[in-house]
């Protein structure tokens, strides 16, 4: 009976969960009123069994009076009327019980009546010679003691019945009580418990991928953050290398001239020249392309 | 249930001679031709075996129209376990005490089991 194994094989979803705990309802508030029926069942058959214990104690009584009167009967007739009687059965008896229902919780128990019929009398020539008297008390007192034995029947099959009906009930009870509530409690508590491990799994989950985010986040800001000082420090090192070409140009064109002056002071070789003059070209255009750039970063 | 006990208006009585009479002065004797309840009466006396006495409880037993059956103790006693042993509702069967043979409450089977279930109230 470990808490594991006692519960109903179910998916633990939510829907699961909701048809557990209306089955949980279901089976408290049957618990309840099965629990009420068994204790109406069980006043009554108290009453019943007491009944019955009163009813068999005037039952012996009643025999015994029933007994006299026949004694009686032998007694005025002189011999016995057993045979006599027997013989004289009709084929309708005259004493019959009729069955009456009684409902006491649901529960139909069967109230035997007396039905006698008056109209047959099958011992009419009992007793003709003597003791008519005598038969005719005695007929009457078995009626009555019959009739006692009707109502102790009665009683008697209400008691068979309800002990029946009451066995039934409590066992029902009991097996709501212990066995149908604890295992529909135990189901809950592990779809319960089987979503709170689904949610704190999501949780977890959820708690990753924000943080693996935040890491790329990190990164990339990092990276453009770089890729601007990097830009920064290209354009400062442009400037600086274009101030310095300006600067250097300057100096070339005053070296140039120079050059010139002195090339044409001295007249020296014309290769010479010509190389100055490609490098002169050259730091010319790529001036101009810084200037270009500058001007871009400047408008970004 | 309702229906089987609409159906059942009969006595039957096991029982000695003069029980027997007296039952049968009260009336309820039926006597017919029909097979298997030609009679709902039996005399048992000391001297019925128990073999017969349990052929003649369970012919009145499996019979549809008998509501009470009637016995007397000194011959319930007889096939004691065959009667705690019944448990069914209809026909109640009765114990019901003899001329020579005094009520015993104490070997009544429905009152045993009273007693059993409340302890001894």
């Amino acid at each position: 009976m470990s808490g594991a194994a006692n519960r109903e094989q179910v998916f633990p979803t939510r829907m699961t969960l909701g048809v557990m705990k209306g089955k949980l309802k279901g089976a408290q508030t049957g618990h309840s009123l099965l629990k009420r029926k068994s204790e109406a069942l069980t006043k009554r058959f108290r009453d019943i069994t007491k009944r019955i214990d009163d009813a068999k104690r005037k039952m012996g009584r009643v025999m015994q009076t029933a007994a006299f009167s026949l004694a009686e009967v032998s007694y005025a007739t002189g011999g016995n009327i057993g045979f006599q009687v027997q013989e004289s059965i009709s084929n309708n008896a005259r004493f019959k019980v009729k069955a009456r229902q009684e409902n006491v919780s649901g529960v139909y128990l069967p109230q035997f009546e007396a039905d006698i019929n008056e109209s047959i009398n099958d011992f009419k020539m009992t007793g003709l010679g003597r003791g008519g008297q005598q038969v005719q008390r005695a007929r009457e007192v078995y009626s009555k003691a019959v009739e006692t034995l009707v109502d102790l029947a009665s009683l008697q099959t209400a008691f068979v019945i309800l002990d029946d009906v009451i066995k039934v009930t409590n066992r029902r009870v009991n097996a709501i009580e212990h066995v149908i509530i604890p295992r529909t409690e135990n189901t809950i508590s592990y779809i319960n418990s089987e979503l709170d491990e689904l949610d704190r799994e999501e949780f977890y989950r959820l708690k990753k991928v924000q943080e693996k985010k935040q890491i790329a986040v990190a990164a990339a800001d990092a990276e453009a953050k770089a890729k601007k000082l990097k830009a920064e420090k290209e354009r400062l090192e442009a400037l600086e290398s274009k101030k310095a070409q300006l600067e250097a140009a300057k100096e070339n064109g005053e070296n140039v001239k120079e050059e010139i002056k002195e090339t044409e002071e001295a007249k020296a070789g014309v290769v010479e020249e010509s190389v100055v003059e490609e490098e002169k070209e050259e730091e010319e255009e790529q001036s101009g392309d810084l200037v270009a750039q500058t001007e871009d970063d400047v408008i970004f | 249930m309702a229906l089987e006990a609409k159906n059942r208006t009969l006595l039957a009585c096991m029982g000695d001679d003069d029980t027997i009479t007296g039952m049968l002065l009260a009336g309820i004797g039926q006597v017919t031709t029909e097979e298997g309840k030609e009679t709902n009466f039996k005399i048992c006396n000391d001297d019925t075996s128990s073999d017969e006495l349990l052929k003649t409880f369970n012919s009145f037993i499996n019979r549809n129209d008998i509501a009470i059956l009637l016995i007397n103790q000194h011959l319930a006693d007889k096939i004691r376990i065959e009667i705690d042993s019944y448990s069914n509702a209809f026909p109640a069967i009765l114990e019901i005490p003899s001329k020579d043979h005094p009520y015993d409450p104490e070997k009544d089977s429905v009152l045993r089991k009273v007693r059993r279930l409340f302890g001894d109230s």
